[in-house]
Order: C-alpha cells, then structure tokens, then sequence
C-alpha cells in the first residue's frame, strides 16, 4: 500500500539482483509455508473510507460526563503541547544512537530527567518507563537487588493495578514475601507499619496521594522505613507535587509516578508515561535509557546516551532490564507540559485539582444519603459512601450520561458496597459538579 | 609493583601476583588495550568470598561490559578504591596503580594451574581474530 | 524573546527568566484546599519559567537538529524504520479514543473494545495464533509476558524443573535478558557458519530443563531459519515450548503464519511492521500470539463478545496477572489497526514482498564493496561488513556511519548483531523508494572512496552536524544527567 516501487522498479531491482522475480529470494522459505490463506478482508478501505470507519469507532464511545480517576487523570492537555509532539521530527525519529545526528531528542531527554528531578526533587531519573506501575515495579526490584532482602511492604491502600503489576515483575514467585501494612481510616496504620517493618525487609513501596485519594504521612513512613535498614519507594502523582512534599524531601531512595498527568490523553491506559528516578548512589541501578551531557570534540557541549553498559543490548542476561523502545515521545509531551507551567502554573494546577475535590466533596456529602468515607484529608478524588455504588453508577451512566466514579467493593471488600471513589480534577466546572450532584440527590 | 613477566594469568586476562598467603589482582595489558577507555568499575563487596573462575568484579568500557573471574579461590581483603574512583586508571596503568582486590588464598595450590608469561603471550596470539 | 541567536544551545532551563508564565489555570470554584503543614511541599521545583512562545520556538528549534523517518532515510536494521501514514494519527487522536478512560464502564467503551477485539482478530489471522492480548507496552515487555505465560505453563503441569530458556547469540539482547529477568537461565547456542541456528548444536542443548527456544524468524543476520521445521520438532519432542521474537515480522506479513510453523507463543512490535511511529525511541505497542493451549494464561482483561456487546473479562483463574495498569498502549493500536484497514490480504502480503525486493536490492548493490555477512539472498535486511581497504587503514563501522551522517543518511544499525564483527544491518523497509536506495548506494560507494584516499575525514566525521563527534567516554566517567 505504502510502498514507492512500480513496476518499472520491481523489474529493475530484480535485474540488478539477478533473479526473475520476488519468488527466487524467498527459495530460504520452505514452500509448503508460502502464501497461506488468510482469514482476512479480499479489499482494503481507502484512506477516506479507514476515517470514516474510525470516526464511527470512536462514536460509539459515548464520552460521559466522568469523575473516574483511580491512577489516570483527564486533563487539560495544551495546545502548545499537541502541536510541538506532532512534528514529524519528533513523532518519526527512533531512540537516540547516532547522537550527532539527534541532538534534539537527547536534549530534551536531559530537559525531561531534569525536570523530573527538579519535581521530585530526587538526584537522578532515566529517560523514562512505559507506566507508572511497570515504574514501580521496576524500582522495587531495584530495591531488592541492592540490599540482597526479599521482603516487601506495600500499604494497603496501594493501587491494585500497581500491586498486579509489581507481583508479576517478581513472576509471583514464592521467594519473595509481599506483605500488606493495612490501613487506618484510609491512611498506612504507624503501629502497623511499625510492627512489620524487620531487619530482613528490602523496602516499603507505597503510593502518596493513595488510592483512596489521601495524601500518607510519607515523611514519617519514610523515617521508619530508613531506621529498619529498608529502603523507601514512593510513587506520587506528578499533578500533586505542585502543592504537596515530593519524596525527594523525605529521602525516598527511589519514587516513581504516572506521567499522564503531565499532558497525555486518556487513551484507554496508554501509551502513558512510567517516571522513574533515585538517589545518586543508585543510578547504576536505574533501568533503561538515559542521556547525559558531555563534550564534542572541538569542546562544545552536546548529548548522548549514557551508561549504557547497564543495558540488555550489551548485558544481556545480566542487565538490570530488559527494557528497550520506552515511551519517550509521552517524556517529551511531559517535559513540553512542564516548562509551559513552571513553578508557577504548576501550584496553579495542584491548587484547581484539590479545589475542585474540595468542592465536589462539600456538594456530594451534603446530598442526603451520601457521606464521605474518610475524614483525612485528599487531594483530587475521595471515597464517598452512597448505598449500593455499582447500581448507582449504571443508571445514572444510562439515565443522565455521567459516569459518577469507580465502586470499589470488588477492589475492596471490606468497604462494602457504598464505596465510591470520585475525582475532580481541574477539567471540572462548578455546572459539571452541580450536574452530578443533581443526579446523585434524584438518584440515590 | 609486579613485573607483568613475573606473575601469573588467566584465560580470562586477569594477572595475579602472590605475596605469601594474599595475592593481588589485576587486568593484564593486552585485556586494557582491547576494552578500550575504561568508564567503571565494581569491585567485589568487602570480607566476600570469592569462587576460582567465578565472576566477582565488573568493568565497563563505553559500549561493553567485562566480567573479571576470581583467578583463585578465598576471600577478598583488600580493594582498590582509587580504581573505582577514577577507572581510567586501569588504562594507564594496569600492572600497578589499577590493581583491582586483593584475596587471602584459600587454596594456594590453584596457583599452579595458571600460565606463565610466555604461556599468556602464546594464548593470546592464538586467539587474536 | 528568550532566544537570541542560531547558535544558542541553551537548554529551556537556562532560557528561563523568573516571573515569566506560559499556561494559567483560573481558579473559578468556591472552595478551599486542605494541606496538612507537615505535608506541604517546601521549596518550588526550578522548572524553566518561560512563556508560550518561549517554548514553542525552543522545541521547535530542537526539533530541527534531529533525523527522523519523515527528513531522512533512516535504515537502521531491526527497527523497521517505515513511512508513518498521517490518518492513523488522526484516528488516534479522535477524542472519543483519546478521552476514554481506562476504567470507563464497558457500555460507555464499545468503540474501542470493537477495534481491540477486531485487531486481534486480524492478527490471529495474519500471524496463525489462536489468541492475542495487546496489552504489552513494546517488544521487550511482550517477550516478559511471553515467557510469563511459558512459566505458567509449565508450573501448571508441574514441570517447574524447566528453568532454562535457550536463544541463538544473534538475538537481541532483550531475549536473554528477559529471560534472566524471570528468573530463567538464558543458555546462548552459537550461530552455524550461515548465520543459521545449528540443529545439531541446539539438540546438544535440549533437554528435560529447556522451558523455552526463543528464535527471531526471520533471524538478525536477516536469514530465515531453512531448516525451521526440524528444529521445531526437535524442541517439541524435549517438550519446550517455541516462542518467535516478532520484531521482524516485516518481512513475514501476509507471506508466512509463525503458527504453521510451529510457534507456541510469538509478539508482534506495532511500532515496526504496523506503522505506528516510533517517537523518538516510544511508545511502541505490543502483542502476544498464543496457540490454543496458552491461552488461559493471557493477561487481564480479555476482551469478549457477547450477543454484539464487547465486554472485559477479569475472570481467567489461570492468568498471568497484569504486566501494566489497565489495558495495553490503546492509542498506539488504534495507528496499527487504521493501518491493517488500509490492507487487503494481498496488499499486507506486498508488505512483506516490497521489503525483502528492496533488502536484497541493497545487499546486491554494496556487497562487491562492502562485503556480506551471508552469501544467501535476505529477508528484509542484510547484514554488511566495511571493506578491508578501510579496516587495513585502520577505519571502523563507526567511522562509516558517522560520515553517513553528512551524507544526510541515518546511519544503518552497526556492531550488531554481535555475531558479525564490525557489523552494518541495513534495513531499507517497503516505503522507501528506489531512488531513495540509489542514492544511500552512491553515498556509501563515495564514502569507501572517500576513505581510501583520506581516512582521517572519516574519521573526524561528522563535518556537517550541530556537533562534532562527541566524547562518550567523558559522559560515562563524569555522568552528567540533569540541569
């Protein structure tokens, strides 16, 4: 379809080859296996006809109004920002390796380690990672590779989607103890903590703001984490870290987050954006890519990879990851995010998540029959009590097109079937949140 | 510091040179010249110990990266932070400044099994590609 | 403007000027946010400050000292470099497809679990696997998920004894290392003098600990594996499974099913046959194939269909878990699946047969000179060595690829795969057109001449980028990795 060669070329090139047609070269190719039948279309659409059919796809998503939210945020993605990732540039260029010749991408992969840095405030951060929850799980085998334990803590309130993610990347194996430190009215319960926490544990892992949308008391499990000999990793939401510690001021040793906060479209869980980022001392443990800053030989500054000895191309079964193609054109929108918001606009963006949860969570207490779950505070989203939430959910989705929030009784039990997690980020007007308030107040 | 002529090698390009019952270990010249400008090294952890023709230490060039083999058994008591602060040094001087660790024998006998100069000469040539 | 001249390399941190702003968000809602002190952040983060201008022209700027697919010829080997068509990026980003979100009720995402369960359907088809999941992010993690479901496999039949996963040492480094990331020991076999797995070798190999052959068919070298069914056999009868490293599907769409075969579990890397652009090193999309005997081991969710509803299914007892939160990189599979729309059965077997026309076309033009690994016709890329005229004068691969550069050629992919020394893949891919080659093929034949006559030009090469040859050694010493 795509490619440039008529017929006059074909007959060129097999000359010059010195075969009479495309069959001689595939003589490598066992017969029997050569141009099997296909189970697929005898015509193919044109290009008009393939929009139009993914045009009617992408109708049959009905686009609710939604308060989802549990580990990926709608948000308001800049003009600026869809323009700039769009160059061809950018958007065809593969991974750095003639340096030279790709200046542009090495150096907005520094920008963008940079930047995590400067967010995180955290000494060093890779080039980037698919999720954040392959990020977290990447960074826990990290731990466990440096301090030779295999015991690990999570918070019970950790995403459930991280804590999957992260007993895969350990292949479920039985050599590895996962331990759950329960929580206390939604937050990691000390005395818990504290009783778990042994000689033998490789780390505590856990999430701020957590999955029920509050923010831990991260610098005092850190401190305990550290007085045990365990190392810290902590996964914190990028669009926080504009108003709340970021773990670099509470020592974590590794910390970890979903990047789609910065500037990416929903898309159905990806391509998102795994931020990864250390401690110097542990920056030969990092996986995957990363550039670093040096000279040309005339003397003027340039990038290039770095540290690549660490990696499965050269390592091979002894790399710290197998990780290759990441997701550095979700790492540019990140870094092309950031700079249009600096310091500034990204208190601005913090300040308009937790408003707007703020203000949802007075309206949607209010209405009779609803309550909030937790007294503690929360940043964007929060679990409300409303009777039977799955049921609720469906018919106000059918009934006024709002998608209310995610139950969470099959996540978790124990908060029997009430529990609601609603989010409210900064695309939530006053009329959205009145709208939803509305159909709670007809509805429960 | 030891002449390369007077201590021993192994297949693997590590030089080892006996002092009672410690020895110190190194990367021979020839192993250097072929890596290339050495950027890092990691030696083994301090008091550990050590297996005859097993992996302990790490060295990497820009693009590659070089496994050292414990050339005899026992367990390592010394190491040479100044390699691991400046890895140059293994290329501009490996017989000396860049020794790597050291190791208390515990099998002083596997020293026999080791090549001599000449040997290493002969093993190289007849690997080189 | 924060930009002042064409030589200011400056990073967008050093252009920033305190107090300037880019994007605002007003605060519009009464309501009041709830910090405890202890939890406050204490110091702003030092992200550049600068407006919108500021930023676009600083990264538009940068995006023109970068090669890509669209300015350049970009043939780097195993990366199947191809042209990306423009309305996969438009399907992509329809907002009914970019909005919906990952826990969005199944009634609200019928679109997208239409195009998920119809994409696998069609790979099912063109690959002859029973059953897809797209979940893995890439290649690397779908050959994570791969072996995944191989160790789930065997636990289930109580065959945990098999711990051991064998791949050729022309594979990609992602192979053993996966391998060794789940906790398997990689066992490399060497490559027969044609580049081509040895039977006799690997049955050296086989046994009752062998979980797992990984071959990349066609291979790095760009050979097929001729003797493929023999050593299919062979690995089946030790009771090892057959997992096909898909990166080079390129060369096998709409020609060759890896499930007639044999394969057991393959991947397909949506970034390399499928057209998805390759953005500057991700996101790519991946996929795991499996024969009927694996498939109570995929990832959830599957995808169902249920009297015309799709539906996601958590309920496999059996699965391997989740190897990313929610569902795989959907946005990327939205490009592949606008791309397969475009394709009639016979077009996506033109795919495959353009690719391997214009490799071989390749390999016939520059081999007198620049000497080929395999004597044999290739695949979709051919694997090259610099000729001895430029080695004897002490000239490398790197010398050649960097003069390549000014050239205005991407460099081929070179010193892999590590099996061939000095190696230079060229991978030309289906798009690119003859002209295109022919002008590489000159620049190449110049550039031995070039060489010959004068090897330090080739060797201070690059002449004509934004940067001279950069020291690598300096940024591996000294790590400079952040402002």
């Amino acid at each position: 379809m795509f490619s440039a060669n008529t017929e006059k070329d074909r007959e060129e090139m097999l000359k010059a080859i010195g075969v009479s047609s495309i069959r001689d070269l595939l003589k490598q190719v066992p017969g029997k296996y050569l141009y099997p039948a296909f189970d697929l279309p005898e015509t193919s659409l044109d290009e008009q006809q393939t929009a139009r059919r993914m045009k009617a796809l992408a109708a049959r998503n009905t686009a609710p109004l939604s308060f989802l939210g549990a580990g990926a945020y709608e948000r308001y993605i800049p003009a600026a920002v869809k323009a700039l990732i769009s160059r061809g540039e950018y958007l065809t260029a593969y991974t750095p390796y003639q340096a030279e010749a790709s200046q542009g991408i090495l150096q907005t992969i520094y920008e963008y380690q940079s930047s995590v840095c400067a967010l995180y405030a955290m000494d060093c951060a890779n080039a980037s990672m698919y999720d954040g929850a392959s990020a977290f799980g990447e960074a826990v085998r990290a731990a466990v590779r440096i301090t030779g334990k295999k015991k690990i803590l999570c918070q019970e309130t950790l995403n459930p989607q991280y804590l999957q993610t992260l007993k895969t990347y350990f292949a479920d194996s039985a050599e590895y103890q996962f331990v759950t430190v329960p929580h206390k009215d939604g937050l990691v319960d000390p005395e818990k903590l504290s009783a778990l926490l042994s000689g033998d544990t490789a780390c505590v892992a856990f999430q701020t703001p957590n999955f029920f949308g509050l923010p831990e008391d991260a610098p005092g499990i850190s401190e305990m984490a550290h007085k045990a000999g365990a190392l810290v990793v902590t996964a914190a939401d990028p669009a926080s870290l504009g108003l709340f510690a970021p773990p670099g001021e509470y020592s974590a040793d590794f910390a970890v987050g979903e990047g789609q906060s910065l500037g990416l479209p929903l898309s159905y869980g990806g391509p998102y954006l795994g931020i990864f980022s250390c401690k110097k001392e542990y920056v030969r443990q990092m996986p995957g890519r990363i550039a670093g800053m040096t000279r040309d030989k005339d003397g003027k500054r340039g990038f290039v990879l770095t540290l690549q000895a660490r990696e499965q191309h050269i390592r091979r079964d002894k790399a710290a990851s197998n990780i290759c193609s990441n997701e550095a054109l979700c790492a540019l929108s990140a870094t092309i995010y950031l700079a249009l918001l600096g310091p500034e606009g990204l208190k601005e963006l913090a300040l308009a998540n937790a408003r707007a949860a703020a203000f949802a969570a007075g309206k949607l207490s209010a209405v009779k029959g609803a309550a909030l779950k937790f007294k503690a505070p929360f940043f964007n989203e929060f679990v409300l009590e409303v009777g039977d939430a799955a049921r609720l959910r469906e018919r106000i989705l059918a009934k006024d097109h709002i998608d209310i929030g995610l139950p969470l009784k099959d996540l978790y039990p124990a908060l029997g079937q009430g529990a609601l997690l609603v989010c409210a980020t900064e695309t939530k007007t006053e009329e959205d949140i009145l709208r939803l308030e509305k159909a709670l107040r007809e509805n429960i | 510091m030891p002449k390369q002529e007077e201590v021993k090698y192994t297949k693997t390009h590590e030089w080892i040179s006996v002092q009672g019952e410690e020895a110190t270990v190194g990367l021979s010249e020839h192993a250097q010249h072929e890596m290339g400008d050495i950027v890092f090294v990691e030696l083994p952890k301090p008091a550990r110990n050590v297996e005859k023709e097993k992996p302990c230490a790490v060295v990497e060039s820009v693009k590659s990266a070089f496994d050292i083999y414990a050339p005899v058994s026992g367990q390592i008591s010394a190491l040479n932070d100044e390699v691991t602060k400046d890895p140059a040094l293994i290329n501009q001087s490996p017989m000396d400044k860049a020794w790597l660790f050291k190791i208390k024998l515990s099998d002083a006998a596997q020293i026999k099994d080791l090549m001599d100069w000449n040997a290493y000469q002969e093993f190289v040539k007849q690997n080189a590609h | 403007m924060n930009d002042i001249s064409r030589s200011d390399n400056r990073l967008s941190m050093e252009k920033s000027d305190p107090g300037r702003r880019g994007i605002r968000f007003k605060n519009t809602l009464k309501a009041k946010e709830n910090v405890p002190a202890g939890l406050a952040r204490k110091t702003a983060p030092k992200l550049p400050e600068l407006s919108e201008f500021d930023v676009v022209r600083h990264y538009t700027k940068l995006s023109k000292i970068n090669f890509s697919v669209d300015t350049h010829f970009y043939p780097l080997g195993s990366c199947t470099m191809k042209y990306n068509p423009r309305v996969n990026e438009e399907a992509a980003a329809l907002d009914g497809f970019a909005g919906l979100h990952p826990l969005a009720h199944d009634n609200a995402a019928q679109g997208t679990l239409e195009m998920l369960y119809d994409l696998e359907k069609r790979l099912c088809a063109l690959t002859g696997m029973d059953a897809f999941t797209l979940q893995p992010a890439a290649g690397a993690h779908s050959e994570f998920t791969g072996l995944l479901i191989a160790k789930a496999y065997f636990a289930k039949k109580g065959q945990d004894e098999r711990t051991e996963i064998i791949c050729p040492d022309s594979a990609h480094g992602t192979n053993p290392a996966t391998a060794a990331m789940l906790g398997f020991n990689a066992i490399n076999i060497k490559s027969g003098p044609d580049g081509r797995v040895n039977p006799d070798d690997l049955k050296a190999h086989l046994g009752n600990k062998t979980a797992v052959l990984m071959l990349t068919v066609p291979n790095t070298l760009g050979l097929f594996e001729s003797r493929i069914e023999e050593i299919v056999e062979m690995a089946h009868k030790a009771g090892a499974l057959i997992y096909m490293d898909g990166a080079n599907f390129n060369a096998l769409i709409g020609l060759v099913k890896p499930g007639e075969l044999g394969v057991d579990i393959m991947h397909i890397n949506a970034h390399k046959t499928f057209s998805t652009p390759h953005g500057g090193g991700g996101p790519g999309a991946g996929g795991i194939g499996v024969k009927k005997h694996l498939e109570e081991f995929l990832p959830v969710p599957r995808i169902k269909k249920e009297s015309g509803t799709y539906k996601t299914d958590f309920s496999c007892p059996d699965s391997i878990g989740k190897v990313k939160a929610f569902f795989g990189n959907v946005g990327v599979l939205a490009r592949a699946y606008a791309y397969l729309l475009m394709h009639s059965k016979k077009e996506l077997g033109g795919i495959a047969e353009n690719a391997i026309l214009n490799a071989n076309y390749m390999k016939s033009r520059l081999q007198e000179v620049y000497p080929s690994y395999s004597k044999d016709h290739c695949m979709h890329e051919c694997v090259l060595t610099p000729p001895s005229e430029l080695t004897a004068k002490g000239l490398k691969t790197l010398d050649i690829a960097k003069r390549l550069l000014d050239y205005g050629f991407h460099a081929p992919t070179i010193y892999f795969p590590l099996i061939v020394h000095e190696a230079i893949m060229i991978e030309p891919t289906e798009t690119e057109s003859k002209e295109t080659m022919d002008a590489f093929i000159t620049a190449m034949l110049e550039i031995k001449r070039e060489g010959a006559a004068d090897p330090q030009l080739l060797k201070d090469a690059p002449h004509t980028m934004p940067v001279k040859r950069l020291d690598e050694v300096q940024a591996a010493r000294q790590p400079n990795l952040r402002w």
